[in-house]
C-alpha cells in the first residue's frame, strides 16, 4: 500500500525546496488540465487541489490575518497539507487527510512569506509553493508572544499526531486481532511513528509509557510484559499473533488515554525544549544502538520520527530563539538537516531498509545526533534568560 | 590573569596563587631550576599555555594522560577554523585552572545545560597542559590543505609485526592532555570533545596513569609495566641545543607553519604482562640491556653511566647484547637519532581471556619521523628480542605546529 512517493526529498526539509517548487509547479500545471482550479475571487477559502504528485492553489496571495484553505485530496494517497514560515516552522497543518476526502485548515498568518506543502504518502519534503501574505496585521511579535505562539503551535502539532497515533494503533490492533502477521508487520513501524514523534508528551502521563513502550529488559519483576514490543516480538520471532489479541486491545485501550490526555496537555516553552532534548536522549541511546526494535529492526522509523518530534518543538520555538540568539538558530538548522541526511543511505521507499548497521555505521550515526543534541540542550538556557 | 574569563575551580585560587608564586622564587633562589623545571616541583600549580612552542612537550612530564584522536566530521573549512579558535580559548581557561563558559559548572541559569561538565570544580589546574597535532589525513581534499601537508608527516610505513587496529590508529587531530591530576586531564578531553560535537567526533582515546619517561633532569626516571626505568637517555628539556637539532622544526625543514613545532608518534603498545612475568630476571635484563634494580646498563653501576657497547663477558659475547633494546634504540646505531618520549603506561581493565589489556602508550616528538622514529623503529622491529613480549596494536603519526601566542589559535598558521 504504501509506495514510494514521487518527493521524497534527499537532502530533507528546508534545503532544496526550490527544485521541489519547480517539479510541484510542472506537476500543477499538467495536473491543471484535467481539474481546473476553482473559481477564486481573492477573498474567500483558498481551494487546495492535492494529488499524488500536484499541490494546486487556487491563488497564492491572502490577506493577513485568518484564511482558509479548503483541502481536497483527488490523489491516491494519504496527504497532508502544511502551512510553513521560515525554517518549516509549522504555521497550521491538516494530517491525514484520506484520498477523496476534503479538510479545511484555518490559520492565523500575520504579513510575510510562507510557503504551502502538500505532503503525498505523508513524507518527505512534500510538494512546495510560495505563499504570500500582505495586509496590516503585525509581522513581528514580542518575546512573550512568541513564546506563548509557540506552545499553541506545538500543542497543534501534538494533537494531531495523538489523532494520527489513535487511527493507525487502531489499524494496527485490528490487523493484529485478525491475524494478518504481514499487515501488522506493515503498521508496526507506521503507528509507532506517531508514538515517537510526542514521546516525551506520553511519557509525562507516568505509567502508560511502560505499558505501552516497555523493552523486554525494562519490565519490573512481577510485572507483565505488554506494549507495541510484545507484540513486535511474536510477529517478528515467531511470525504469528496467536495469543496476542489481549495485548493488542490493552495497547489500544492505553494509547487512547495517552492521546485523549495529550489533546489537552499545556506546555510550558521550557518543556518544549527540553522535549526536544529528550528526544534526541532516545535516539542517541535507544535508536542508534538498535535496541529499541530488536526484532523487527524498524528503529529507523523511530529515528527519525524522534528528530522529526525535536524539531517540530524546535520550530515552534523559532522566532522566540530567533531574537534572542539567531546563531543558534543557524546551527539547529543546519544539524538537523545534516540528521536528516544520514539517514538517506538507509531509506527504502517511504520507510528504511531493515537497521543492521555496522559499528561504524552507528558510530557515524551517533556523531551525527551528538552534533545536533549538543545545540538543542543549549535552547531551553536560551529562552530561560531574562 | 585578571584579563582571563572564567570562573577560578578554588575560591582561594587568587591567594594560593601568589603563595606558590613566592615558594617557587625562593626555591628557584636555591636550586638555579629553570621556570619549566620549577614547574615540576609544584604539582599543583598551572603551566603557562602561551609561549613559542606548545606545552605539553618539554613541559615536565606530568603522571597522567588523557589522549584523543578526533575525525573531524564537517565538512567546511571555516567550521573547522571556528572549532579550533573555540578549542584554544577553552585550553587557556582549563590550564589556567578555570571552567570553560561564560557561568562555568555551577553558576550558569538553572534551565540550561552546565558549560563546564563539573568534575573539576575544587581541583587545582594540576599542571594541565593541552597539545594538539594535525593527522595526514587532515592534508586531504576536504579541507584545500594538501599543498600544505608537510613532507616529514608520512604515512608510517608498516613494521614488521604490526598489528595495528584501524580503531585505534590514525586520526585528524590529536589532542595530549596531560596533568598531575587524573581527573584533570579527563576533564580537558571531555569537555574539548563536548565543543566539538557536530564538527569533530572521538576516533579513539586513552588514559594512561604513570609516565614511562622524564623529560628534565629535576626529575626521577619511573618504571614502565615491565618494572624497568624508562627513559634514562631521554631528551631532556635542559639540553636546549640538542632540542634544536632533535626536537624542533628549523625553518631550513619547512614548512613555514611547521617551524618550531614537532611531530608526535604515538603507539599502542600492548604488553604481554603474564609472559613478561615469567621470565628469569637474567633473561629480562638481558633483554633491555640494563640492570632492573639500578637502571644502569649492564656492567655499570649507575643509571646514568654511559653504555659502554664494547664491553665483553667472560665468554667473549658483548656485555649489552646485539640485539637488546638499548643496543639497538641507541643514537649511536641509529645515525644520532633522538626521540623525546613522554608515553605513558596503561592498564584498560582486562581482555577476554583475563589477561591484563596493559602495556604502553608511546609517544615521542622529534623534528622529523623519516630520520628518526621510522629508522629507529625499523631496526628495533626487525631485531628487538622484547618483541617476544610486545606488540603494536595503534598507530598515530602528527604534525604539532609551534606555540601558540595570545590572540592567535592552534593551526592559524596553517589556515593562513
Amino acid at each position: 500500500m504504501r509506495t514510494t512517493p514521487v518527493f521524497v526529498g534527499t537532502a530533507r526539509r528546508v534545503s532544496i525546496f526550490g527544485t521541489v517548487v519547480v517539479i510541484g509547479l510542472a506537476a500543477l500545471t499538467a495536473c491543471a488540465k484535467d481539474e481546473p482550479a476553482a473559481k477564486d475571487d481573492g477573498t474567500g477559502p483558498v481551494s487546495v487541489k492535492a494529488s499524488d504528485s500536484g499541490c494546486d492553489l487556487s491563488r497564492r496571495d491572502v490577506k493577513s490575518g485568518t484564511s482558509t484553505f479548503s483541502v481536497t485530496n483527488g490523489g491516491s494517497k494519504v496527504t497532508e497539507f502544511y502551512v510553513y514560515a521560515d525554517g518549516d516552522r509549522v504555521m497550521g497543518e491538516v494530517e491525514n487527510i484520506g484520498p477523496g476526502l476534503k479538510r479545511d485548515l484555518i490559520v492565523e498568518l500575520p504579513t510575510g512569506k510562507y510557503q504551502a506543502v502538500c505532503k503525498p504518502g505523508m513524507v518527505g519534503d512534500g510538494i512546495r509553493g510560495d505563499l504570500n501574505v500582505a495586509g496590516d496585521a503585525p509581522a513581528q511579535v514580542d518575546t512573550d508572544t512568541a513564546l506563548k505562539q509557540a506552545t499553541e503551535s506545538y500543542q497543534r502539532y501534538v494533537n494531531s499526531q495523538a489523532v494520527a497515533l489513535e487511527q493507525k494503533t487502531t489499524e494496527f490492533v485490528t490487523a493484529v486481532k485478525a491475524g494478518d502477521v504481514a499487515k501488522a508487520k506493515e503498521l508496526f513501524p507506521v503507528s509507532r511513528t506517531y508514538w515517537e514523534r510526542i514521546e516525551p508528551v506520553a511519557e509525562s502521563f507516568g505509567d502508560l509509557d511502560p505499558k505501552i513502550d516497555a523493552r523486554v529488559n525494562d519490565v519490573e519483576p512481577g510485572t507483565e510484559w505488554t506494549g507495541y514490543h510484545r507484540i513486535e516480538q511474536a510477529l517478528w520471532v515467531s511470525n504469528s499473533t496467536k495469543g496476542m489479541e489481549k495485548y493488542a486491545d490493552l495497547l489500544l485501550t492505553d494509547v487512547k488515554t495517552v492521546v485523549a490526555k495529550a489533546k489537552v496537555v499545556k506546555l510550558t516553552p521550557l518543556q518544549l525544549a527540553n522535549g526536544a532534548k529528550e528526544l534526541l536522549d532516545e535516539v542517541a541511546t535507544g535508536k542508534v544502538t538498535g535496541e529499541e526494535d530488536r526484532y523487527s529492526h524498524t528503529d529507523l522509523w523511530d529515528f527519525e520520527a524522534n528528530v522529526e518530534g525535536s524539531q517540530a518543538a524546535i520550530q515552534a520555538l523559532r522566532p522566540a530563539l530567533q531574537k534572542r540568539d539567531a546563531a543558534l538558530v543557524t546551527q539547529l538548522d543546519a544539524q538537523f538537516k545534516a540528521v536528516f541526511a544520514s539517514l538517506d543511505k538507509y531509506r527504502d521507499g517511504d520507510g528504511f531498509k531493515p537497521y543492521t548497521a555496522t559499528e561504524a555505521e552507528k558510530k557515524a550515526l551517533g556523531a551525527v545526533v551528538d552534533g545536533l543534541a549538543e545545540p538543542v540542550s543549549k535552547v531551553a538556557g536560551v529562552l530561560a534568560k531574562k | 590573569m585578571s584579563d582571563r574569563k572564567g570562573i577560578s575551580r578554588r575560591g582561594l585560587f587568587g591567594a594560593a596563587g601568589a603563595a606558590v608564586a613566592t615558594g617557587v622564587a625562593g626555591y628557584a633562589a636555591h636550586s638555579a631550576l629553570t621556570g619549566e623545571e620549577s614547574q615540576a616541583a609544584d604539582n599543583n600549580g598551572p603551566v603557562e599555555f602561551h609561549g613559542p612552542h606548545q606545552a605539553g612537550i618539554t613541559t615536565p612530564v606530568q603522571d597522567r594522560l588523557h589522549f584523543a584522536a578526533f575525525d573531524v566530521t564537517t565538512t567546511k573549512r571555516d567550521d573547522l577554523i571556528a572549532l579550533l579558535k573555540e578549542w584554544t580559548a577553552a585550553a587557556a581557561l582549563l590550564t589556567a585552572g578555570r571552567d570553560i563558559g561564560q557561568y562555568g559548572a555551577v553558576n550558569g541559569p538553572g534551565e540550561a545545560p552546565p558549560e563546564d561538565t563539573g568534575e573539576a570544580v575544587g581541583l587545582p589546574p594540576a599542571r594541565l597542559t593541552i597539545t594538539v597535532g594535525f593527522g595526514p589525513s587532515l592534508f586531504d581534499k576536504r579541507f584545500g590543505l594538501a599543498s600544505k601537508r608537510p613532507k616529514a608527516l608520512v604515512d608510517l610505513p608498516h613494521f614488521i609485526g604490526d598489528d595495528l587496529d584501524p580503531a585505534r590508529s590514525g586520526g585528524d587531530i590529536a589532542v595530549q592532555a596531560c596533568s598531575d591530576d587524573p581527573q584533570v586531564a579527563v576533564h580537558a578531553i571531555r569537555n574539548l570533545a563536548r565543543i566539538g560535537f557536530g564538527r569533530v567526533a572521538v576516533r579513539y582515546s586513552q588514559l594512561g596513569f604513570g609516565r614511562t619517561s622524564s623529560t628534565s633532569r629535576a626529575q626521577a626516571t619511573p618504571r614502565n609495566l615491565f618494572g624497568f626505568k624508562d627513559g634514562t637517555n631521554n631528551l631532556k628539556l635542559e639540553e636546549a641545543d640538542k632540542l634544536e637539532q632533535q626536537l624542533w622544526v628549523q625553518p631550513e625543514d619547512g614548512p613555514e607553519w611547521m617551524v618550531g613545532g614537532a611531530y608526535l608518534v604515538s603507539r599502542r603498545i600492548r604488553m604481554n604482562i603474564e609472559i613478561w612475568d615469567r621470565t628469569s630476571l637474567g633473561e629480562q635484563e638481558t633483554i633491555i640491556g640494563r640492570g632492573k634494580g639500578t637502571g644502569a646498563p649492564l656492567g655499570k653501576a649507575d643509571e646514568f653511566d654511559a653504555i659502554d657497547f664494547t664491553a665483553k663477558n667472560s665468554d667473549g659475547d658483548p656485555r649489552v647484547p646485539m640485539d637488546s633494546h638499548v643496543r639497538l634504540a641507541h643514537p649511536q646505531f641509529n645515525n644520532g637519532a633522538e626521540l623525546l618520549r613522554r608515553g605513558y603506561n596503561f592498564v584498560d581493565g582486562s581482555d577476554g581471556l583475563g589477561r591484563l589489556d596493559a602495556g604502553l602508550f608511546f609517544l615521542a616528538y622529534q623534528r622529523d619521523p623519516r630520520k628518526q622514529f621510522i629508522p629507529v623503529q625499523n631496526q628495533l622491529a626487525k631485531s628487538d628480542t622484547m618483541n617476544e613480549y610486545i606488540h603494536h596494536v595503534g598507530s598515530g603519526i602528527f604534525a604539532c605546529p609551534a606555540g601558540v601566542t595570545p590572540g592567535s589559535y592552534w593551526g592559524e598558521k596553517l589556515f593562513a
